[in-house]
């Protein structure tokens, strides 16, 4: 028993470690752009590096077909656009000051973030 | 406070930005044409050698300085004066197709989206289906057959061709789900797909588990739930399928902004009538529009009149008069008369491309109240799977035998059960209807905070001119004196007064023109009589004016000028001080040196504003007037439409300093000004209202924008408002109720007091149907009906 209480807790440290103190590799936004693929519930790449004091453009294309997926929002940069199927959609990106910047679908369940630096 | 107006900062400069290029755009297409930009959309290109053949093509038009085409988003931009039918020639000539990309789009993307959707929810149907017709008899064989057990060799063998049986269901059913969880694992991150594949996928490997080896697990545990794997599945897509086309009809008023857009134009091209596809119109192209006809693009009257039903934008039912000289916006219907209009704004910059834009954007901000919401779905998953592993554990240790069973059916319960999707819906479904619905009443709302705030708003403050009032002075009464008839009397005082821009001499010279005295400007000319000489002409500053008219010796203005020129005006001063009573600015008119009449000019009040602004008081608002006109005008004005609380002269800088005194009261303050000189109160204040009319108006300046002239858009907005944030309210209510209660219930909360644990079928059901609630609840708010007026 003091075994499965055991696993069970690891499993519970695993889950918080796995989801939430993990940082996923950050990709870099090229000259030419980026493109992120919105499929299977995720952004992919979901993290992206950016550089700071410059316009910038990443690329979309969804996959998915939830409806959720259609909707992306970088609330910081008040950008709210949505995200035709099987298309590649271009957003452009102000300048912005280095930081973080959150991007999610509709309803949060696809989430990803900016690095501005 | 501080939050709305660190908000208003930060949306100011995205704001601008759009505006400023909006400007850009169309100030260099009336400058020069030949400079304009645009972008083509290419079907058929494929290879990177298409590029080069279509470029080609391109370049070889007359006209066309450069084309670049983009191969990843298949469009082709274009610089020059070229038209963009030529362009489409070109490269149909080429071997390919092409369309401009412009607003017209907007339908094409609208019905790819519906086919797309289409598409998606006969899967979800199928699939439900299948999976259904799995799991369905396995339960019916539950609940009538007896226990789903497995003790001897042959129950073996037929729970494990249905554990396959359910694989397939997996497989062919649920697909979706174990994919998405995989890719989101692999990514960190966790969704609803991981709570659905965690928790079928629990409850097949034990059955499995105890399908191959029965003896792993007590004899009292060795209990199969196939039908709970099937039966979620196939809940879930039907939820999923459902929700689909609940929210189909959340974008209902989108789709009918979207649907008011015409197909085609009939344009006037080298001396022929021709019917062209709507992205083909063309900047100072010559537009025909028939009766019954919808106009195209934006434009200008060159010629012809008729009535236009501008209701669809506006709200405002009556139609509106057009003649040449008039602005038409593309999307409203031309009644009467035929009409021809040189088209202005095109393609994404007509008023009501900017508004679908607008409204699409609002629809999909969020106001505040949605926040927390928002923080609790982004750790919600992960949460969840910590309470199931916890209720597991739970279960081990301290649950009555079989352990772990109880532990696999209280783990599945809390994982199937838990749906951050009715949180993550429960704001943006209600803003996406409310936001819709505002739109279809001719209220623009800019964002969700907007939404929200007006909500809250408890005093109104309202510009005067233009806003209570008309904003044009008109004459509103001729008191004759003596043996003069007013058709004299209006002749003689219009011609005084032709010459003169003043806004009240404008109103009597448009009086006199109204009523047939005078011929209308553009037929003074041709005139037989032609127009009667003015000579003399003298203006008395601050007093009014005298000249003389047919030899005869005319004068015109207050009081004090009579005095001064020894008129005699007897009783006629008390007439003058009551209509000034009334808000009326009276003027004296003299002809050869005896009164001929008292002439009073007035701004009127708009029809509704009473009623308006008596709504507004109605819904416990305090209403404040303001206004740069004089005391006794503005007191006039204040009584007749009912406002107790008024400040005269107020300088348009001084606006601002008010709307904030009325925050230091405490007051949730909206402000509602023409947009232009009142800008910076409209800023500050926690909501701006902007009357427009739809066609001038700077959609981007205000927080809110009231698409047509009358007050009632104000209690429409803060109804539509309050009637959004309820719904808002309900649905995150409830939301917050299924998680916080289903949660706990699902671990076995009951099961010590009452012995009650919830089926993991039951859990699918209800999580299937919670985000389904939501959305229905927000499609109920396209019932609003803003009150009749």
């Amino acid at each position: 028993m003091m075994i499965i209480n055991l696993a069970g807790l690891l499993l519970i440290a695993l889950i918080v470690w796995w989801f939430w103190l993990y940082k996923s590799e950050e990709a870099e936004v090229a000259e030419d752009g980026l493109v992120i693929t919105v499929e299977n519930g995720t952004y992919s790449p979901a993290r992206i590096t950016v550089a700071a004091d410059s316009p910038t453009e990443i690329t979309f294309l969804r996959k998915d077909q939830s409806p959720c997926s259609e909707t992306l929002l970088i609330p910081d940069l008040q950008i709210s656009d949505s995200l035709p199927q099987n298309k590649l959609k271009t957003i452009s990106l102000p300048a912005m000051k280095a930081g973080t910047y959150d991007f999610h679908c509709q309803m949060q369940m696809y989430r990803g973030q900016i690095t501005v630096q | 406070m501080n939050s709305k107006n660190s908000n208003k900062t930060s949306c100011c400069s995205g704001k601008t930005k759009t505006t400023s290029e909006d400007i850009t755009q169309i100030g260099q297409s009336n400058i020069d044409h030949a400079s304009t930009q645009q972008e083509l959309i290419i079907e058929g290109a494929s290879c990177a050698s298409c590029v080069s053949k279509i470029e080609k093509s391109l370049k070889q038009v007359a006209g066309v300085t450069s084309a670049e085409m983009n191969l990843a988003q298949r469009t082709v931009s274009v610089t020059g004066s070229a038209k963009s039918d030529k362009l489409i020639v070109a490269i149909e000539k080429a071997g390919y197709h092409a369309k401009v990309s412009t607003a017209a789009s907007e339908d094409d993307a609208q019905s790819e989206k519906e086919a797309a959707d289409k598409i998606y929810y006969k899967r979800l149907i199928r699939d439900m289906g299948i999976a259904l017709s799995v799991g369905i008899p396995l339960m019916v064989y539950g609940l009538v057959v007896g226990e789903m057990t497995v003790s001897t060799t042959t129950e073996q063998l037929v729970w494990l061709l249905i554990g396959m049986l359910t694989l397939g269901v997996m497989v062919f059913s649920g697909k979706h789900f174990y994919v998405g969880a995989w890719q989101s694992f692999k990514n960190h991150s966790a969704n609803m797909d991981t709570l659905i594949a965690l928790g079928t996928g629990t409850a097949w490997l034990y059955s499995m588990v105890v399908v191959f080896v029965p003896e792993a697990v007590p004899e009292m545990a060795r209990h199969v739930y196939f039908e709970a794997t099937a039966m979620i599945i196939g809940l879930i897509n039907l939820g999923l399928a459902l929700e689909l086309k609940a929210r189909g009809r959340t974008s209902e008023a989108i789709k009918r902004l979207i649907g008011l857009q015409p197909k085609t134009a009939r344009v006037i091209r080298d001396g022929i009538e021709v019917d062209i596809p709507i992205d083909q119109v063309m900047l100072n192209d010559v537009v025909r529009v028939r009766p019954g006809e919808k106009i195209s693009v934006d434009g200008k009257v060159i010629e012809g009149h008729s009535a236009i039903d501008e209701s669809m934008l506006t709200g405002e039912p009556m139609p509106v008069e057009k003649t040449v000289g008039t602005e038409v916006v593309a999307g409203t219907i031309n009644k009467t008369g035929s009409i021809l209009f040189e088209a202005t704004r095109v393609g994404k910059d007509t008023a009501l491309a900017q508004i679908i834009n607008m409204v699409k954007r609002a629809q999909n901000s969020k106001p505040s109240i949605g926040r927390l919401a928002d923080v609790i779905s982004a750790y919600f998953v992960p949460v969840i799977m910590i309470i199931a592993v916890a209720s597991a554990l739970i279960w081990l240790n301290f649950g009555p035998e079989p352990v772990i069973a109880y532990a696999i059916i209280s783990a599945t319960t809390v994982l199937i059960i838990a749906c951050p999707c009715a949180l993550g819906l429960a704001t943006p479904m209600s803003v996406m209807v409310g936001v819709g619905k505002a739109a279809e009443a001719g209220v623009l709302i800019r964002n969700g905070e907007a939404l929200q705030t007006a909500s809250k708003i408890s005093a109104m403050i309202l510009d005067k001119t233009g806003t209570i009032t008309l904003g044009a002075p008109k004459v509103t009464d001729v008191i004759l004196a003596g043996e003069f008839d007013q058709a004299t009397v209006l002749k003689l005082a219009a011609t005084l007064e032709s010459g003169s821009e003043h806004p009240l001499a404008m109103a009597i010279v448009e009086s006199a023109q109204e009523q047939g005295f005078l011929p209308e400007k553009e037929k003074q000319q041709e005139s037989e009589n032609g127009i009667d000489k003015v000579s003399n002409f003298k203006a008395i500053a601050g007093h009014g004016v005298q000249a003389e008219v047919n030899g005869k010796a005319l004068l015109f203005g207050n009081e004090k000028l009579m005095h001064e020129q020894g008129v005699e005006i007897g009783d006629f001063v008390a007439k003058a001080q009551a209509l000034a009573a009334e808000a009326k600015t009276p003027m004296y008119f003299v002809i050869d040196n005896k009164l001929a009449a008292i002439i009073a000019v007035a701004d009127p009040i708009k029809e509704d504003s009473i009623a308006a602004i008596k709504r507004l008081q109605n819904n416990g608002i305090r209403v404040v007037m303001l206004t740069g006109d004089n005391r006794d005008t503005a007191k006039a004005v204040a009584k007749k439409v009912g406002i107790t609380e008024f400040f005269a002269e107020v300088l348009p800088e001084q606006k601002s300093e008010k709307v904030q005194e009325l925050q230091m009261q405490g007051e949730i303050v909206g402000m509602t000004g023409d947009g232009i000189n009142d800008a910076p109160a409209l800023a500050i204040a926690n909501v701006g209202f902007a009357i427009g009319t739809g066609t001038d108006v700077a959609i981007e300046s205000a927080d809110i924008t009231l698409m047509r002239g009358s007050l009632h858009g104000l209690a429409d907005a803060i109804a539509v408002s309050k009637a959004t944030l309820r719904n808002i309210k309900q649905n995150l209510f409830g939301a917050f109720i299924y998680n916080v209660a289903g949660v706990p219930f699902a671990a076995g909360i009951l099961y010590p007091f009452f012995g009650l644990l919830l089926s993991p079928v039951i859990a699918g059901a209800a999580m299937a149907f919670s985000s389904l609630t939501v959305v229905t609840n927000a499609n109920r708010l396209r019932f609003f009906k803003a009150e009749q007026h």
